[in-house]
């Protein structure tokens, strides 16, 4: 019936992206996946509010930015391997280059973006432009 | 064999003596990580529309001309509420999709019912944020951070409003025509779906508001 599907995907190497079972993986081990997850990204969660809560009290002004976005890479990265099942085992390459590519493309926009709108305020202040625009 | 199959190492002799080859339908992989693979190519162009949405709101976050900024404006309490709500609702949906696959009724619905009542919470908080700003005068016209705000938020919640609607079809059409192929297929790529809203949630959550409010 419509299992046959799985049975085939196991006689090739190449998995589905949030693909459970694929390694030889049974249920109970895939509600286990889903219950580590759920664990790990609920303890990345209570460390980033209570970093952002509790501010200079504890930890170095400064590294709060930083800490945080480590934090938020840190739960995605549990959301991928656990939620979604990508991971670097063979039968994931295809999924993986995909998301390396999706990465790049979102690092550069986010980088171009910030780096030339700080290079344009800084080297034409706003008052400036406002009248260009007039 | 053609020129084609040659090249590309398809025998179809020893091909057609595997078990399986009566559901290959001719191609090499099942239609269901062919589906998988295109369902996720969409989801990472989706997420390449959020980063430009997150360039946008990161560039203008100091733009409040003279207006609130997100210090003044964001309910850490409420926000905590949302991010407990989705990332519960993306463990239920995978314990639906576990499920789906073993064709469990129970499992399926009350898993299902958990993620669409958790995804709804979401949004019924989401919703009475937005108006509360509204009303006091921080709408999306006040500034160039709160249009950002809302255009960046907004899209994720109309993403949740979707993926609601996706996943009452789904359970309908699991109770109409059973766990078929093609169903469960859908049921993947909803999956997929629901599971990356909560991963660009861990970014929204992060970068607006903790960062927003530390500032």
């Amino acid at each position: 019936m419509s299992n046959s599907e799985w049975e085939r995907d196991s006689l090739y190497p190449d998995g589905a992206p949030g693909e459970e079972t694929f390694l030889g993986q049974d249920d109970a081990e895939a509600v286990g996946s889903y219950f580590i997850g759920l664990g790990l990204a609920t303890l990345l969660t209570i460390v980033s509010f209570f970093i952002a809560i509790s501010g200079t009290a504890l930890v170095w002004g400064p590294s709060i930015p930083v800490a945080l976005i480590v934090l938020a890479v840190a739960q995605m990265g549990v959301h991928l391997v656990f939620f979604l099942n990508i991971t670097t085992g063979p039968d994931n390459v295809n999924n993986v280059m995909a998301l390396a590519f999706g990465v790049l493309i979102v690092l550069l926009l986010l980088a171009g973006s910030l780096w030339i709108m700080a290079n344009m305020n800084h080297m034409m202040p706003m008052d400036q432009i406002m009248q260009m625009q007039r | 064999m053609s020129a084609f199959e040659a090249a590309a190492g398809y025998d179809r002799q020893s091909w057609d003596r595997r078990p399986a080859a009566a559901h290959a339908g001719g191609g090499l992989l099942s239609k269901r990580i062919v589906v998988g693979y295109g369902f996720w190519i969409f989801l990472l162009s989706d997420i390449i529309m959020f980063s430009a949405f997150f360039a946008t709101y990161a560039v203008l976050v100091g733009a409040t001309a003279g207006g609130p900024s997100g210090r003044e404006l964001f309910n850490l309490n409420n926000v905590a509420i949302e991010t407990a709500c989705l990332l519960l609702s993306s463990f239920t949906c995978g314990i639906a999709s576990i499920g789906a696959r073993m064709q469990r009724g129970t499992w399926f619905y009350g898993a299902m019912s958990a993620t669409g009542i958790l995804g709804a919470a979401f949004l019924f908080i989401e919703v009475h944020e937005f108006a509360g700003m509204v009303a006091r005068g921080a709408g999306p016209t006040r500034s160039a951070f709160l249009s950002a705000f809302f255009t960046l938020v907004g899209c994720h919640g109309l993403h949740v409003t979707a993926g609601l609607l996706w996943l009452l079809t789904m359970m309908a059409q699991v109770f109409a025509k059973g766990y078929r192929a093609d169903i469960l297929r859908r049921v993947l790529c909803f999956g997929l779906f629901w599971h990356t809203l909560d991963i660009i949630w861990v970014a929204i959550f992060t970068v607006i508001y903790l960062m927003g409010v530390w500032q």
